[in-house]
């Protein structure tokens, strides 16, 4: 309890741990909006998420070791990893789509230990950062400190959900993926070529992972098995703000990120993963209850 | 008739002069004996089919696998502990799918109850005649040399408070993941299993992240091979012969019919909590003590890699249970058979990519594969089927139970 | 009801189980022709596996460089040296069990150990049980040298020493400042293993002995990519001393987030400084790091293989790429097949009991340090040396007897 009685007597820490909660929320943020995509369109449980991310790290890491900084990484990555994603949707997740919930589950487990494992091939074990050689910027008497990348970073997640939203919006491709979320037989009916809407919602997924692997990569630190703990992070967010809930992503993104800093702060950092996963089952257990209360209303 | 007879006596004696042989010579020799052994068995099988009862095959079945088990420690002396691993393997695959298979409930979590009976026997065991925490604040500075009494009297309380706590920890959490359906099911049991790894390693008082060193068998290297062989062999064996009784019972009908569909099987009166929680519980049971063994066989115990490994065994069992057919006796017996060859093939042949390899083999499976090698039999030889594997028929029997109910 | 495909499932089984077995048993003895064989479960995958790739490049480079010398004479005649390796992808499960496996299957003789303490813990009960000796070159942990093993010989200095000799300096610094050492205040991040978790065993012990205050005592995540809160509370409390332990990714991570965070305290230790090449990643943030070592390329050490320790780096960084600062667990891995070579020699034979009375008899001199073992197995002539990152170097600060520099204190 002496951790708390830190904060009470520092108010500067709360602002610290608070902006770096809020920084890297955002792109937890992306990540799971990527991951709701996919599960509201296809009903694929992507749990290679994480593993997407950090690929898109190391796209990032091998440009900086080819002398390119790492920002350019970002088209680059988004196009890598759209492609990739349409070669997984056309081998393995087409197969899956239809198939009952758990298969995708396993299907994408197994995808996730081999990008990991051709990763830790190709790159090592080590973990790996891109630098991108911005400032860090001190505030509040030094009391605060935050590296450019983070709020640069924070804006660019932020930017990329909007270009995604706008897509969604006002693309004709945007507007058959919602429909097919809606409704799939319908949307055939209609004449859109689900399959084609399928592919392309995965590819999205991908390059959206992709994009936030980059920034990953220059905020954080990459390693080919920190992926599940994204996967983990993806999946609480979903589950807690629901499907088709921009703006609950979002909210649920920025406040687990929060949620880390001030948890791990508090109890120690031995139980940062626990917290993590502590909180998806909490969740779970409200949905559940939530859902009974709902069946009885239905009864 | 009296032909077969005498070729299946010939056969026995050749068996014996072979298992004799293979514990004259332990080596090259014996494993050309255990050859010869497994070959005889074949063929005395084959005979045996083509001329014995129904019940008498079955009866020659177990008693080829009873004594094949038995042997092979004996006529594979170098390789006691991988085929240790296979029975584990077996009963990894046969309690997953008790829930998985048999009810539809696909946990992701189940490694949970081998981890916490790991601990449960770890701290008995030490507890015992030390005190844990000091034990292993120690970081295992002090030393734990017990007499074949304290270890197998340890063991024995170890093996009993293990599965007593893989039940209550079952019940319990039963309570809290029940309610999730499909894959929150999954995805709740996966959270439980990392968060229960990732709090005992937060727990100091068994040593936290550090892990406990188990006490030290008493007896010689061989002699402690032998005895956790048979210790997991005996398990396995127990847990395969439970399921075959359990599955001829009322009970497996009710589980199919919740797996067929859990709204329905409730409002034809059957208390789908109740049944959920006992098959559950049965499986953290077997699980439990299987998780004691195995650490004591390990003899170091560690949260994250030893007891909670949840995406190693953890995922293995529901691979192994997929890869030979979810839903019957045999096909999570076969799964594990064939999955624990070729893991232990690829980990000796391709160094390094093992790891690719498995996870082409978990996507390949489910993808492409998806009604394991048992379903893909019941595809190519129907006819087999008609009046063939009695869980099929007793899935069926369920499902025209439950149909005809619901008409 | 059982049916005809069950037997023949049940007969292909088989079969492929026989075939298996068959197919996995390459029938290698300890001595064959003129080699000889020694054995090792290393981590050439999962979470250990830089440290497992330099331990196993150690052991190569030793085979090589002994061979090309004349291999190992054993009863007049020369011998060839190789090692067979198994990957115990950083887990103690599958550690234990390939341990068995070289020593039951491939018929090892002569054990080499894994990296990390977790796998050696896991495997010295299995070449105790069989009565097969190893030398380790990469499990410091203490608990392996008090439970009573006869068969384990550890090259290196046991793990409760790494950090410790920080705490010592930091009272030593104390003294000089005119403070007492019972006003230092110490912040502690160790990672959650069997490793980390005595290296911290060993500083808590020193720090009690001072009287010096634990300010902070975090324990990090294995996963570890963030540890920003724990640096945060590091800012808020202002220790004097900063003690890190997290294996190579710790290390980077602690690394770089010290440098964004402008984390000012006047002294860090960590340990796997080079292995985490923390200096060409993260370049002047990290002068003033301390960084405990089990060797260094300038202590005076020499023998009649390598040379001097600066003559084995140099050999290193020609042989192998990537190397700027040759990390200490490739040489004492190279130490532990040197060890191997002497033993088999003074034992003359390849009688087990022997080798491992000549085992525990050694007492040599090494590029890596001098070896002498205790009755519990680990290597009591070689002291730890602490190096300080200073001006992109590392240099070597304490104890003052290895020192060729003085430490920089406050660090900038």
């Amino acid at each position: 309890m002496d951790n708390i009685s830190l904060l009470t007597m520092a108010p500067v820490l709360n602002v610290q741990l608070l902006v770096d909660g809020l920084l890297i929320g955002a792109i937890f943020a992306l990540v799971a909006y990527g991951l709701a995509l996919v599960w509201g369109v296809t009903n694929v449980k992507n749990l290679a998420q994480g593993d997407f991310v950090m690929m898109g790290g190391y796209i990032a890491y091998a440009m900086t070791l080819a002398g390119i900084h790492p920002f350019l990484a970002l088209p680059v990555a988004i196009v890598l990893m759209f492609a990739f994603g349409w070669l997984i949707y056309k081998t393995v997740i087409y197969r899956v789509v239809d198939k009952d919930l758990f298969t995708s589950l396993l299907a994408t487990f197994g995808i996730a230990i081999v990008v990991q494992q051709l990763l830790n091939l190709i790159f090592g074990p080590e973990v790996k950062i891109a630098e991108s050689g911005f400032g860090i910027g001190e505030y509040l008497d030094g009391g605060l400190t935050v590296s450019n990348i983070k709020v640069i970073a924070f804006f660019l997640a932020l930017a990329l959900a909007l270009v995604v939203v706008l897509f969604m919006k006002k693309s004709r491709m945007g507007q058959a993926i919602r429909a097919t979320s809606q409704n799939a037989r319908a949307a055939r009916i209609m004449g859109i070529d689900t399959d084609k809407v399928y592919a392309i919602t995965f590819a999205l997924n991908a390059a959206i992972c992709g994009a936030a692997g980059v920034l990953i990569s220059m905020i954080w630190v990459i390693q080919p098995y920190f992926g599940t703990s994204y996967s983990i992070r993806a999946f609480v967010i979903v589950t807690a703000a629901g499907l088709g809930n921009l703006p609950g992503v979002i909210m649920a993104g920025l406040g687990l990120g929060a949620l880390e800093q001030f948890g791990s702060f508090i109890l120690g950092a031995e139980f940062q993963q626990a917290i993590v996963v502590g909180l998806l089952l909490v969740i779970l257990v409200i949905r559940q209850i939530q859902q009974s209360r709902h069946r009885q209303v239905v009864k | 008739m009296r032909l077969s007879q005498n070729s299946i006596a010939l056969y026995v004696v050749v068996i014996a002069l072979g298992f004799l042989a293979s514990l004259l010579f332990p080596n090259e020799l014996a494993q050309i004996s255990g050859l010869v052994i497994v070959v005889v068995l074949i063929q005395t099988w084959i005979l045996a089919n083509k001329y014995m009862s129904v019940g008498q095959r079955a009866f020659v079945l177990y008693a080829v696998v009873i004594i094949c088990g038995i042997a092979a420690p004996f006529a594979f002396p170098n390789y006691v502990t991988q085929i240790a691993i296979l029975w584990l393997m077996i009963l990894f695959a046969l309690t997953w799918d008790m829930m998985g298979g048999q009810m539809g409930y696909n946990s992701l979590g189940n490694i949970i109850f081998f981890g916490v009976g790991m601990y449960a026997s770890a701290i008995v065991q030490i507890g015992l005649y030390y005190d844990v925490a000091q034990y292993t604040s120690h970081a295992g500075a002090v030393k734990v040399q017990y007499d074949w009494f304290q270890y197998v009297f340890g063991m024995g309380l170890g093996l009993i408070a293990a599965a007593i706590s893989a039940v209550v920890v079952a019940v319990v959490l039963g309570r809290v993941v029940f309610g999730l359906r499909g894959p929150y099911f999954a995805i709740g049991t996966l959270g439980a299993a990392i968060a229960a790894g990732e709090l005992v390693g937060a727990w100091d008082y068994v040593g936290g992240g550090g892990g406990i060193t188990m006490p030290t068998f008493p007896g010689s290297g061989d002699e402690r091979s032998l005895f956790f062989y048979f210790a997991l062999f005996g398990l396995a064996l127990f847990t395969f012969a439970f399921l075959k009784w359990l599955y001829s019972r009322r009970y497996a009908l009710a589980v199919n019919a919740i797996r067929d569909d859990e709204d329905k099987a409730e409002a034809m009166g059957i208390h789908t909590l109740r049944y959920k929680t006992v098959a559950w519980a049965m499986s953290a049971f077997l699980l439990g003590m299987s998780g004691a063994v195995f650490g004591n066989m390990s003899g170091f115990v560690e949260p994250l890699e030893v007891a909670f490994p949840t995406i190693t065994f953890g995922i293995f069992m529901v691979l192994m249970a997929l890869l030979g057919g979810k839903g019957t006796l045999w096909g999570p017996v076969l799964g594990a058979v064939v999955f624990h060859i070729i893991k232990e093939l690829t980990w000796t042949y391709f160094l390094g990519w093992q790891w690719v390899a498995l996870g082409m083999l978990i996507i390949i499976n489910v993808a492409y594969f998806q009604q394991g090698i048992l379903g893909w039999a019941q595809e190519k030889w129907p006819d087999f089927f008609g009046l063939t594997v009695d869980e099929s028929d007793t899935r069926e029997a369920a499902a025209d139970a439950s149909g005809e109910a619901s008409k | 009801m059982t049916n005809i495909l069950l037997n023949k499932t049940v007969g292909i089984v088989a079969g492929v189980a026989a075939i298996g077995m068959l197919a996995s048993a390459p029938a290698m003895a300890k001595v064959e022709g003129d080699t000889i064989t020694l054995g090792s479960a290393i981590s050439f995958t999962g979470k250990y596996s830089t440290n497992g790739i330099h331990a196993s490049n150690g052991y190569n480079l030793a085979v090589r460089m002994i061979n090309a010398a004349g291999g190992v004479k054993v009863g007049g005649k020369s011998y060839k040296l190789a090692v067979k390796y198994y990957d115990d992808e950083s887990t103690p499960a599958r550690g234990a069990q390939l341990a068995e496996r070289l020593i039951k299957q491939d018929g090892i003789k002569f054990m080499l150990g894994p990296y990390s303490s977790g796998l050696t813990k896991a495997i010295a009960p299995v070449t105790e049980k069989f009565k097969i000796p190893m030398v380790e070159a990469e499990g410091a942990s203490r608990s392996l040298f008090t439970q009573g093993y006869k068969y384990i010989f550890a090259v290196l200095s046991t793990s409760e020493q790494y950090l410790a000799s920080s705490i010592a300096l930091a009272a030593e610094i104390a003294k000089k400042n005119g403070k007492k050492p019972g006003d230092v205040k110490v912040a502690m991040a160790f990672e959650n293993d069997p490793f980390s978790l005595d290296v911290r065993a060993g500083v808590v012990d020193d720090i009690k002995k001072h009287g010096m205050k634990i300010v902070i005592d975090d324990k990090l995540p294995r996963d570890l990519s963030d540890m920003s809160s724990t640096l945060t509370k590091v800012r808020a409390v202002k220790p004097d001393l900063l003690v890190i332990s997290g294996h190579s990714k710790g290390a980077a991570t602690a690394a770089r987030q010290i440098k964004e965070m402008k984390i000012k305290v006047p002294l860090i230790a960590m340990t796997h400084c080079e292995a985490a090449k923390v200096i060409s990643k993260f370049g002047d943030s990290t002068n003033g790091f301390l960084c405990p070592t089990q060797w260094s390329e300038t202590m005076s050490y020499k023998d009649n293989l390598f040379g001097t320790a600066g003559e084995f780096d140099a050999k290193v960084k020609s042989t192998y790429e990537g190397y700027r600062n040759v990390p200490y667990q490739l040489a004492q891995a190279a130490a532990a097949v040197m060890v191997w070579k002497d033993a088999l020699e003074r034992a003359n034979s390849f009688d087990i009991a022997k080798v491992r009375q000549a085992l525990s008899d050694t007492d040599m001199k090494t590029f890596y340090g001098n070896i002498k073992f205790s009755a519990a197995g680990n290597n009591i002539a070689k002291p730890m040396a602490l190096r300080q990152i200073q001006k992109g170097k590392l240099n070597v600060v304490f104890p003052a007897r290895w020192a060729t520099n003085e430490v920089d204190w406050p660090r900038k």
